[in-house]
């Protein structure tokens, strides 16, 4: 299936499951969804449950928080995270303090779904990855959905949790069919995953990057070298124990993002790993970011925004280059 | 409206204890006890009691950062808020918050929010999900006018309208926006007109009159509990102290403050409830002298209070364990 009709069906799953559950976002009812994820849910659950809001993003993101706080459980859809800074006071100081400053009296268990990411010519405005700025926030979960497994069962998950849960998903990804793991029934909201075993290096990622890692991975070992892709899947709080497990086998780590180089997910993981890894590497670790620049119009400029197959392939191969001279 | 005498003592002793608490909070914050912000709701008792007087054990309410009136009328224990601005763990808010984030569940208290306009939406998904849940009870949001020029104002009361959900607005315009008065800061500056904008229904009153008040939450909250529609109520009072202790009040003339004292609204009060008889002078000095134990108990309580162990820092940073 598509990663779109994985996020459909998760909609649905969880809009079975709990009649406390409502989804409120803009265009999510009656338009069938900017993106088509809601597509005929309005007309399967009805307009109570398929909520369309007005264009008012602290308005409605404060209000899916009120509803959580007294006992509903709503799904708010930002319908990117472009337009989620008009939000951000209310996810900041409002979702992500409230259980603390109340001295653990108040809960405020809201799922914010929030597309975001580059690939569709949509210019500055519209292609940001913000991931980094929302997994600074204490008090948040903040998961990223970059496989369609987690497409299908991240939002089933972080229903279950007690804390404000965003969840990034990647409108380049929509159309992509692929294979669901049939095994899975259900995921957690607290750790990273190996998605292919290797022995060379460690490459961590997350998002729409996942795809291309595991793709150059594919590539690369026909070139005899054997690399290990982590998906993250919880950029808050970070499963370190997953990621130095996997740098303490393979002393080696490219980490790879869409978002911009500095002050992003990559800088904290390189960090950390420093910290607590430091003898396990055989080199300083690597990363894979974002260009520092608004993203541009056109295609090609596009495209070399972002770390490419080509890209991940060349910093790895790269890495061993330095060990031959 | 009439009161009997049971009900207007128990109005008058509240808007005592709010005021003399106010007056204690401002001597423990001279004293270092209490620190950071501290805005006192002095002046405005008449908001708080008359609109509180109006609402159900089962009704919500959410408020700013000028709240320590608010929970009082709303029952919150003083020693409780006390213990919470002395920042010890036997505050209301385990000590966490201080005097801006008085937060009491068991009382339907949700604050104690610090950014102006800021609760707005979140009072609004309260109302949402009160009407969802069909508990027949509302969500009251306190707020001033300067936070009807922010933008969360205006999606909130639309949202409210659209949604129609049982949300009582109260809008405590006490002229000033910290230091900024109301002519500099709406371009239309009778609040209670914005409503209208959002076919919201709308009433104006003299928040310094604790009866007119009384009536007109009254009207307010009977129309939102049998139509579910949400309403602004606009409070016209003043505050008789700075905006917080850092305030020079440089803003406003000395003068325009006595003139405003001169309609104290404990004052006013008590002299109509001792005219009509509710009450008399060896009443009102009783429950004075309760209100001033009631407070000593409450200072006492928050001196002898603890402070929370260190390693206990990040223990409410999230609401499942495990997590850092």
């Amino acid at each position: 299936m598509t990663y779109r009709e994985a996020l459909k069906q998760a909609l649905r799953d969880v809009l079975n499951h709990d009649e406390r559950t409502f989804l409120m976002g803009e265009d999510v009812g009656r338009y069938g969804g900017a993106f088509a994820v809601s597509k005929g849910l309005l007309q399967e659950y009805g307009a109570d449950r398929i909520m369309d809001v007005p264009l008012s993003e602290s308005g409605f993101v404060g209000a899916g928080i009120g509803a959580a706080m007294a006992g509903m459980r709503p799904i708010v859809e930002v319908m990117t995270v472009n337009f989620s800074l008009l939000a951000m006071d209310q996810i900041v100081n409002n979702a992500a303090t409230l259980h603390h400053m109340s001295g653990g009296q108040i809960t405020a268990p809201v799922v914010i779904r929030m597309g975001c990411g580059i690939g569709r010519q949509l210019a500055a405005q519209h292609s940001h990855s913000w991931e980094p700025l929302y997994a600074h926030i204490p008090g948040l979960i903040v998961l990223s959905a970059g496989t369609h497994d987690d497409a299908r069962w991240m939002l089933p998950a972080a229903m279950k949790c007690q804390d404000p849960v965003i969840i990034f998903e990647y409108t380049s990804m929509l159309n992509l069919e692929g294979v669901m793991n049939e095994s899975i029934t259900s995921v957690d909201t607290r750790t990273a995953k190996v998605l292919r075993t290797g022995t060379m290096i460690s490459v961590i990622t997350y998002g729409s990057a996942v795809y291309k890692c595991l793709e150059a991975a594919e590539r690369l070992a026909k070139e005899g070298i054997d690399v290990e892709v982590v998906d993250l899947r919880v950029l808050r709080p970070l499963d370190d124990e997953t990621i130095l497990r996997s740098v303490r086998k393979t002393h080696r780590a490219l980490i790879v993002e869409d978002a911009w180089r500095s002050v992003s997910i990559s800088s904290e993981i390189s960090a950390r790993i420093m910290e607590q890894a430091f003898r396990d590497l055989h080199a300083p670790v690597q990363r894979s970011c974002g260009v520092e620049v608004p993203i541009p119009y056109p295609k090609h400029l596009e495209d070399a925004s972002v770390p490419q197959i080509a890209d991940i392939m060349s910093a790895i191969t790269k890495e061993f280059r330095h060990d031959r001279v | 409206m009439h009161l009997d005498p049971e009900t207007t003592r128990h109005l008058l002793r509240q808007m005592i204890l709010i005021r003399r608490f106010e007056d204690r909070s401002a001597e423990m914050y001279t004293k270092s006890n209490i620190r950071g912000f501290l805005h006192l709701y002095s002046g405005e008792e008449a908001v708080a009691v008359g609109v509180m007087n109006t609402l159900t054990t089962e009704d919500a309410i959410l408020s700013t950062y000028r709240e320590h009136g608010h929970a009082l009328a709303r029952g919150v224990d003083a020693g409780s808020i006390m213990s919470e601005m002395f920042g010890k763990q036997e505050g209301c808010s385990r000590g966490r918050g201080g005097s801006m984030h008085l937060f009491s569940k068991q009382h339907n208290f949700y604050g104690g929010n610090a950014i102006v306009a800021g609760h707005l939406p979140v009072a609004v998904g309260m109302a949402l999900a009160a009407k969802k849940l069909h508990t027949n009870s509302i969500v009251c949001c306190f707020f001033g006018e300067g936070a009807a020029a922010e933008g969360e104002f205006h999606e909130s009361m639309n949202l409210a309208a659209l949604w129609q959900v049982p949300l009582l607005f109260v809008c405590e315009n006490n002229r000033y926006a910290m230091g900024t008065a109301l002519a500099f800061t709406h371009a239309r500056m009778d609040i209670e007109a914005k409503a209208a904008a959002y076919c919201i229904d709308a009433e104006a009153v003299d928040g310094m009159d604790l009866m007119a008040v009384l009536e007109a939450s009254t009207r307010a909250t009977e129309k939102i509990r049998s139509t579910g529609r949400p309403f602004l109520l606009v409070c016209n009072t003043y505050r008789f102290r700075a905006h917080s202790m850092f305030d020079a009040e440089l803003y406003r003339d000395k003068a325009e403050v006595l003139e405003w004292k001169k309609r104290d609204p404990i004052t006013v009060f008590q002299q109509a409830a001792v005219s009509s008889g509710m009450i008399d002078g060896p009443a009102i000095k009783a429950l004075e002298d309760s209100v001033d134990e009631e407070l000593q108990r409450a200072v006492a309580f928050s001196e002898a209070g603890t402070w929370e162990p260190l390693d206990q820092l990040t223990k409410y940073t999230y609401a499942e364990g495990g997590r850092t």
